[in-house]
C-alpha cells in the first residue's frame, strides 16, 4: 500500500471465518476439545462460557498466541496457516482484547502509525497526520489524535482500539469483553455502530461476553462452550437467555438468591464525610465523598472503571492515606488501624483479593487467621499456636464450602472463585457491622457468583451496613437497595433502587447531569 | 573573591563541563536507549572502566586512538549483548544481572590492564575552538574541545528525533512501555531489548575510550571513581530525554570541575568536599526526584523500577 492510499472499509469485504475440529493441550489438561465454530461473512457472533470454559484459549489459536495441536482456521472457505500474530493480522484478523493494548505514553496518532505493517523507517508526520484525518473522517466515530493514549478516558481508548483495526483494514474482529470498562451507553453505541457495519457487510464480528444483554441485542448467532467443549450453538432469536444460561453452567447446582427482608433502616452506621484522596499525580482521585449507610441496607456504588471506586476502597481499608475529611461509624471517628476494625467490626471483601486481602504463598490456614491470629485462642501472648487456627480453618472451609485441598497449602493455589470465598469466611465468620465489597464477583463462575451475593445479602439482613462497590450494574441493581453513582471522583447521584433505571444511571456514571 | 578569581572560576567549570560532561553523556545516552526498551542495565560501570582498558591498549597497540575508539565501541556491545542475553533467560532479574556484569567489567579490565599502566598511548586530537576564535588564554584551554564531544551532542540530537520521528523509535518505546502491547504487534520483545542493551554498551564503551584517550587521558585502576553508576542516576533525572541528558551531563561535569578549579585560584579550604560535588549532587538528586510523585510519570511502564 503507498503512503497516501486510504484504508477504508469499502463494502462487501466481511470475511467469513471457521474453526474445525480445534484441540489445544496444557500439558496433561485439554484447555480445548475438538470445538468448531462458523462465523458466517458480516455476521455478530457472541462466544459465551464461565471462565476457563475455553474461549480466550480459542481465540488465541485463531490470533496465533497458541498453536493449536489439532484443528484448521477457514477464512473465506479457504485453509489459512496462522503460526503466529503477524500472520494473523496479514490475513485481516485483529482483536481487542479485555486490557487494552495501546501504548501508554504514546499519542494516539503514534498508537495507530506504529501498527501498520508498512509503516516506513522514517516517518513523514505531516503526510501521516493527513491521512489519518482523511481516514477518521469516514469513520462512526473519532479520538483526539495527539494527547497520549494514558490521558484519554477508557471509552475513547476503547474507540481508539477499534479504529486501529479498522485503520489496518482488519476486517474480522474478535473483541474479548470489549465493554466491561464502559458505561450502559457507550457500550451500546460502540456495539451499535459494529453492528451496523457488520449488516453492511463492512466487516465480521466475533464478541466474547458474559452479558445476555448484549447478546441478545447485538449477536445474531451464539457458541457455547463449557470446560474446553463446545456444548451449544444456534441463532440468537431461536435461543433464549435460559438455555444460554443452562449451555454454559451445565448441571452444577447454583444457590438460590438469598430474599431481601424488608426492614426499616433508620440508623446511620457509616458515614462518609467530605472525603478527599490525591492520586500519584497530586490531581484528586477521589473529592468531597459524602455518604451515608444505614444498619441493614446495602449502597451500591456504580461507575465506569477508573473514576476512584478503588481509591475509595482503598482509603477504608487503609491502603491510601486520607487527605481530608472523616470516617464516622456510628457518629464515632474510625482511623483505618487494626485496632479500630476489631473495634467497629468494619470487614471488607477489597476486588483480586489475593492481591489485596491475602498473603499468596502463606497459606489457606494463615490467611483465615489474619483477623484474629492476635487474640485467643490462636495467641498466647507471644507464641501463636497452630493447632486452633488450623481448627478453625477447617471449620470455616466446611462452612463456607471453600475447595483447598488442606488448610496447609498455599492460597495462591486455590481457584480465583475459592480464594475469594476463603476471604469472605474470613471476614464473615465474625459478628460483622459495616462490611466493604469491591467487585466480589469479577471473573468468578456463576456458582461461587451466586453464592458470593447470597451470603452479602445474608449480612445485610442480619443488620450489617454494607458499601458494595462494584462495576457490574446489575451487580448492584441486584443486590443494593440504594445506589450511588461515582463519575471523575465525585458521587453525583443516590437514589433507591426502586425509584431509578438503567439509562438514569447510566447518564450519571458518564458524568452528563440529570436531564430527568 | 575578587572578580578576576570568580571570572577564573566560571571559565574553568565551563571548560570542566564540556571535558568532564562527555563521558556522563554518552553513558546516559545508551542508557536512555536501554531503558526506554524496558531494561536497566547497571553493569554499565563495568562496560566503562573495560572500554577505557581496551582503548587504552589498542591505541598503544596500533598507533592510531580511533582504532581504540572503536575497539572499545566493540567490546562494550560484547557485554551490552552478554546481559541483554542472560536477561532473556527466564526468571532473570536485570538488576541483579546488572551488578555482576559490573563487577565482571571491572575485574577483566583491571586483569588485563595491569600492563597498560605504564606506557603512553597516543591520545585523540582535540579542536582548538578557542585559537580559531582568538580568544585569551583562559578560554582557549577551556575550548579546547574533544570531536568525541561533539559526537556526543549529534547523538543526542539524533535520538531524540528518532524516539518520535521514526519506525525504530516508536517500537523501541512501544518495546518498553508495555511488553503485551509490542507482542500484540508481532514485535520481538527481547530482541528489541537485546539489541538496545547492545547499543547501550557500545555507547558505554565509547564513554571508556573518552576517560583513557581525551580526558583525564591515561588508564590506571581509578580512572572511573563510578562514574557509570551517576550516569545512570543521572537519566532518571533527566527523565529518558535524551536532550536532557545533555543538560544534566554538562551539569555534572560542572560539579567535576568545581574542586580543580577553586584549587586554582588558591582555595585550598574543603578541597576533598568541592570533588565531591557530582556525588553529592547524584544523592540530591535522587532524593528530590523520588520524593516527587508527578516525576515517576515518564518512567517507561516495563522497568523493574516501576513494575
Amino acid at each position: 500500500m503507498t503512503a497516501h492510499e486510504v484504508a477504508t472499509p469499502a463494502p462487501g469485504e466481511a470475511p467469513s471465518l471457521e474453526a474445525i475440529n480445534m484441540t489445544k493441550r496444557f500439558g496433561s489438561m485439554t484447555a480445548l476439545d475438538n470445538v468448531s465454530m462458523r462465523v458466517p461473512a458480516g455476521s455478530f457472533h457472541a462466544l459465551l462460557g464461565e471462565n476457563g470454559a475455553g474461549k480466550s484459549t480459542l481465540v488465541k489459536c485463531i490470533m496465533g498466541f497458541y498453536a493449536a495441536d489439532a484443528g484448521s482456521v477457514l477464512l473465506n472457505g479457504r485453509a489459512i496457516n496462522i503460526a503466529n500474530p503477524k500472520d494473523a493480522r496479514a490475513n485481516g484478523i485483529g482483536m481487542v482484547y479485555q486490557h487494552f493494548t495501546l501504548v501508554p505514553s504514546l499519542t494516539a496518532a503514534e498508537n495507530l502509525v506504529i501498527n501498520r505493517a508498512d509503516t516506513p523507517a522514517i516517518i513523514n508526520w505531516s503526510a501521516h497526520k493527513r491521512r489519518l484525518a482523511e481516514f477518521l473522517d469516514q469513520m462512526p466515530f473519532r479520538v483526539p489524535l495527539d494527547t497520549p493514549v494514558s490521558a484519554l478516558a477508557a471509552g475513547e481508548k476503547q474507540k481508539l482500539e477499534i479504529l486501529k483495526l479498522l485503520y489496518l483494514d482488519q476486517r474480522l474482529m474478535i473483541l474479548d469483553e470489549p465493554t466491561s470498562v464502559l458505561t450502559p451507553s457507550e457500550a451500546d453505541e460502540i456495539l451499535g455502530l459494529l453492528k451496523e457495519m457488520a449488516l453492511a457487510k463492512d466487516i465480521t464480528v466475533v464478541i466474547i461476553t458474559h452479558k445476555f444483554r448484549e447478546v441478545t441485542a447485538f449477536a445474531d448467532g451464539v457458541t457455547v462452550l463449557r470446560r474446553g467443549k463446545h456444548v451449544g450453538s444456534g441463532k440468537v432469536g431461536e435461543l433464549t437467555t435460559q438455555e444460554m444460561a443452562r449451555m454454559m453452567i451445565g448441571d452444577t447446582p447454583i444457590r438460590e438468591p438469598a430474599r431481601r427482608k424488608e426492614q426499616p433502616h433508620d440508623a446511620a452506621v457509616l458515614a462518609l464525610s467530605g472525603l478527599y484522596a490525591e492520586d500519584v499525580e497530586g490531581l484528586p482521585a477521589i473529592n468531597a465523598v459524602n455518604l451515608t449507610v444505614h444498619a441493614g441496607e446495602i449502597v451500591g456504588i456504580a461507575g465506569v472503571s477508573g473514576n476512584g471506586q478503588s481509591e475509595l476502597v482503598e482509603v477504608l481499608s487503609g491502603q491510601r492515606p486520607l487527605d481530608d475529611g472523616g470516617i464516622f461509624i456510628r457518629g464515632a471517628r474510625f482511623e483505618p488501624t487494626r485496632q479500630s476494625y476489631a473495634k467497629f467490626k468494619v470487614f471488607g471483601l477489597p476486588e483480586e483479593p489475593l492481591k489485596n486481602a491475602a498473603v499468596p504463598r502463606m497459606t489457606v490456614a494463615e490467611n483465615m487467621a489474619f483477623r484474629t491470629y492476635d487474640r485467643p485462642p490462636l495467641s498466647l501472648g507471644w507464641w501463636l499456636s497452630p493447632r486452633p487456627m488450623r481448627e478453625k480453618a477447617r471449620a470455616l472451609i466446611r462452612a463456607y464450602r471453600v475447595k483447598a485441598p488442606s488448610p496447609d497449602s498455599p492460597i495462591e493455589a486455590l481457584s480465583g472463585g475459592n480464594v475469594q470465598r476463603a476471604v469472605l469466611a474470613r471476614e464473615l465468620s465474625g459478628d460483622v457491622d459495616v462490611l466493604i465489597v469491591a467487585n466480589p464477583c469479577f471473573g468468578l463462575d456463576f456458582a461461587s457468583v451466586a453464592e458470593i451475593r447470597a451470603q452479602i445479602m445474608e449480612q445485610r439482613n442480619r443488620g450489617a451496613a454494607v458499601l458494595l462497590v462494584s462495576e457490574d450494574l446489575d451487580e448492584i441493581l441486584e443486590l443494593a437497595d440504594r445506589v450511588a453513582v461515582m463519575s471523575e471522583g465525585k458521587i453525583n447521584y443516590v437514589a433507591p433502587v426502586s425509584q431509578t433505571d438503567r439509562r438514569t444511571i447510566g447518564q450519571h456514571m458518564a458524568g452528563r447531569l440529570a436531564e430527568v | 573573591m575578587t572578580d578576576a578569581a570568580l571570572t577564573t572560576v566560571v571559565i574553568a567549570m565551563i571548560g570542566g563541563a564540556i571535558r568532564v560532561s562527555t563521558p556522563f553523556m554518552f553513558v546516559a545516552l545508551g542508557e536512555t536507549i536501554t531503558e526506554t526498551s524496558g531494561r536497566i542495565n547497571l553493569g554499565l560501570e563495568g562496560t566503562l572502566v573495560l572500554g577505557a582498558m581496551v582503548a587504552y591498549m589498542m591505541s598503544y597497540r596500533s598507533g592510531s586512538p580511533w582504532v581504540g575508539v572503536l575497539s572499545a565501541g566493540g567490546v562494550g556491545m560484547l557485554l551490552g549483548g552478554m546481559h541483554g542475553f542472560i536477561c532473556k533467560l527466564p526468571r532473570v532479574n536485570d538488576v541483579a544481572i546488572g551488578i555482576a556484569m559490573m563487577s565482571f567489567g571491572v575485574g577483566l579490565a583491571f586483569f588485563f590492564g595491569k600492563p597498560y599502566i605504564q606506557p603512553t598511548a597516543p591520545r585523540l586530537p582535540t579542536i582548538p575552538f578557542g585559537d580559531w576564535l582568538g580568544l585569551p588564554q583562559a578560554w582557549r584551554v577551556a575550548l579546547d574541545i574533544h570531536p568525541l564531544f561533539l559526537v556526543g551532542l549529534a547523538l543526542a540530537v539524533c535520538l531524540a528525533w528518532g524516539l518520535r520521528n521514526t519506525r525504530w523509535g516508536l517500537i523501541l518505546r512501544t518495546t518498553g512501555d508495555s511488553a503485551p502491547a509490542a507482542r500484540a504487534m508481532g514485535i520481538s520483545v527481547d530482541l528489541v531489548r537485546f539489541l538496545a542493551t547492545a547499543a547501550g554498551g557500545v555507547l558505554a564503551g565509547i564513554a571508556g575510550a573518552f576517560l583513557s584517550l581525551c580526558y583525564p587521558g591515561s588508564w590506571n585502576e581509578g580512572l572511573s571513581s563510578g562514574q557509570g553508576l551517576m550516569a545512570v542516576a543521572l537519566v532518571i533525572f533527566a527523565r529518558w530525554d535524551p536532550l536532557k541528558c545533555v543538560l544534566a551531563a554538562l551539569l555534572f561535569g560542572a560539579a567535576g570541575a568545581l574542586g580543580p578549579a577553586l584549587q586554582s585560584i588558591g582555595v585550598t579550604q574543603g578541597y576533598y568536599f568541592f570533588n565531591a560535588a557530582p556525588y553529592i549532587l547524584t544523592l540530591c538528586i535522587m532524593v528530590v526526584s523520588a520524593g516527587s510523585k508527578r516525576a515517576m510519570r515518564h518512567v517507561p511502564g516495563e522497568l523493574t523500577m516501576s513494575r
